[in-house]
């Protein structure tokens, strides 16, 4: 039914059982704090990430991988993707909740979505410590 | 999924010109959104040439010139015509405002576009069906909450405490930074909407209140109030001059200290 059929019988519910629906989830508040706080890690971190990212144009494979054996580079860069990935999959959530209303099709999207960041996520750390470790291993 | 294009019985076509009366001199054209559901069909564009010499300064004005004495079946509401009472809240111009408040004048573009509040169903012409906006209202519980025992004279509430209630009290329930919200549009369902939130504001921080935290509690959602993303169009239009968005981020606000 359209949502625009006002003449037909909501499922006979009246307007304030439908503006209280199913209730607050007493939830919301952790994914608003992750969000800012996620975002004000990156500030710092994503110019730190544009700064070693020009410092290292041009540079063979053995300078970047060297530089990726600095503890301090590691940590960071691992920090890094682990702020941006944790902002991407909260914002993306969001979005998805936003547009799309079927509650299978939103489910599936959301979850998804969180196995897309933490695929990432795994994959990216594993690549940082895979080199920085070789690195520090090697000299 | 969010509808991108209207839905086929939703497209408004073009409808019927009423030419302004001969010798009129100063002529507006008025393009007002036409749907009457007794004759079923799709909703149409009626375009009006009105005699301005003949018609107040606002909108709200024009509309009635145009209902009294060249078609009486358009349908709006209204009633204090100067700004109180929020029913002839409508889309005028693209922008959600009273039509009691507008001047005509102030429209930009050679012709007045009216039609009724965004994204509601609507009732006849100008008319939105308002219920459910309503009820969210009535869902937030406006009035006091107390447990005390009631006073015998009133609720006492300092000078400072009552100030905190300006900018919030002042709405008029017209409904139009909710209908201006896209958020609302996509959920409206689930998302109270800006004015609902604002009056929820104006109930948390009321220092006679003694609910508060069943108040965050109802309200701590993910749909009912974090759907809210902060897109100001709620404060751009409000036609008292409100902000429901700062009023939402203080709510969000509360929420945080609640936990921290």
């Amino acid at each position: 039914m359209s949502k625009n059929d006002i003449f037909q019988p909501i499922q006979f519910r009246t307007p304030l059982s439908r503006a209280r629906g199913m209730g607050s989830s007493h939830h919301g508040v952790s994914h608003f704090i992750t969000e800012r706080v996620s975002g004000l890690a990156l500030a710092p971190l994503s110019l730190w990430g544009v700064y070693s990212a020009l410092k290292l144009i041009g540079a063979d494979q053995h300078t970047v991988a060297a530089w990726l054996g600095q503890p301090l580079n590691a940590v960071l860069l691992v920090l890094l993707l682990v702020s941006a990935l944790v902002h991407l999959s909260n914002a993306v959530q969001v979005v998805i909740e936003d547009y799309i209303h079927r509650f299978t099709s939103k489910s599936a999207l959301v979850i998804g979505n969180l196995f897309v960041c933490v695929l990432a996520g795994a994959v990216g750390i594993f690549s940082i410590l895979k080199v920085a470790l070789t690195v520090t291993g090697a000299h | 999924m969010v509808e991108l294009a209207l839905p086929k019985n939703s497209q408004v076509k073009s409808g019927k010109h009423w030419p302004a009366p001969a010798g009129a001199k100063k002529v507006k054209t008025f393009k007002i959104y036409r749907y009457d559901p007794e004759t079923g069909g799709n909703p149409r564009w009626d375009t009006y040439d009105v005699d301005m010499d003949a018609v107040g300064p606002m909108v709200l004005d024009a509309l009635l010139y145009i209902k009294n004495t060249i078609d009486p079946t358009l349908a709006f509401r209204r009633s204090c015509r100067e700004g109180v009472c929020g029913s002839c809240s409508m889309n005028i111009g693209g922008r959600n405002t009273l039509a009691c408040t507008h001047g005509w004048a102030e429209v930009p573009g050679k012709a007045v576009q009216i039609s009724p509040l965004p994204h509601m169903p609507v009732v006849k012409d100008l008319i939105p069906d308002l219920t459910l906006f309503y009820a969210q209202y009535a869902s937030i519980e406006p009035w006091l909450h107390t447990d005390t025992p009631e006073p015998q004279a009133e609720w006492r509430q300092s000078p400072e405490d009552r100030e905190k209630l300006d900018g919030l009290y002042e709405c008029i329930l017209c409904a139009c930074c909710s209908t201006s919200c896209p958020s609302y549009w996509w959920n409206g369902d689930k998302y109270l909407g800006p004015a609902a939130l604002l009056h929820a504001y104006r109930w948390l921080i009321d220092s006679r209140d003694e609910a508060t935290g069943d108040r965050l509690d109802a309200l701590e959602d993910p749909f009912k109030l974090y759907r809210c993303h902060t897109i100001m169009n709620c404060a751009q239009v409000c036609p008292k001059g409100l902000n429901p968005a700062k009023a939402i981020a203080e709510i969000k606000k509360m929420m945080v200290e609640r936990v921290v």
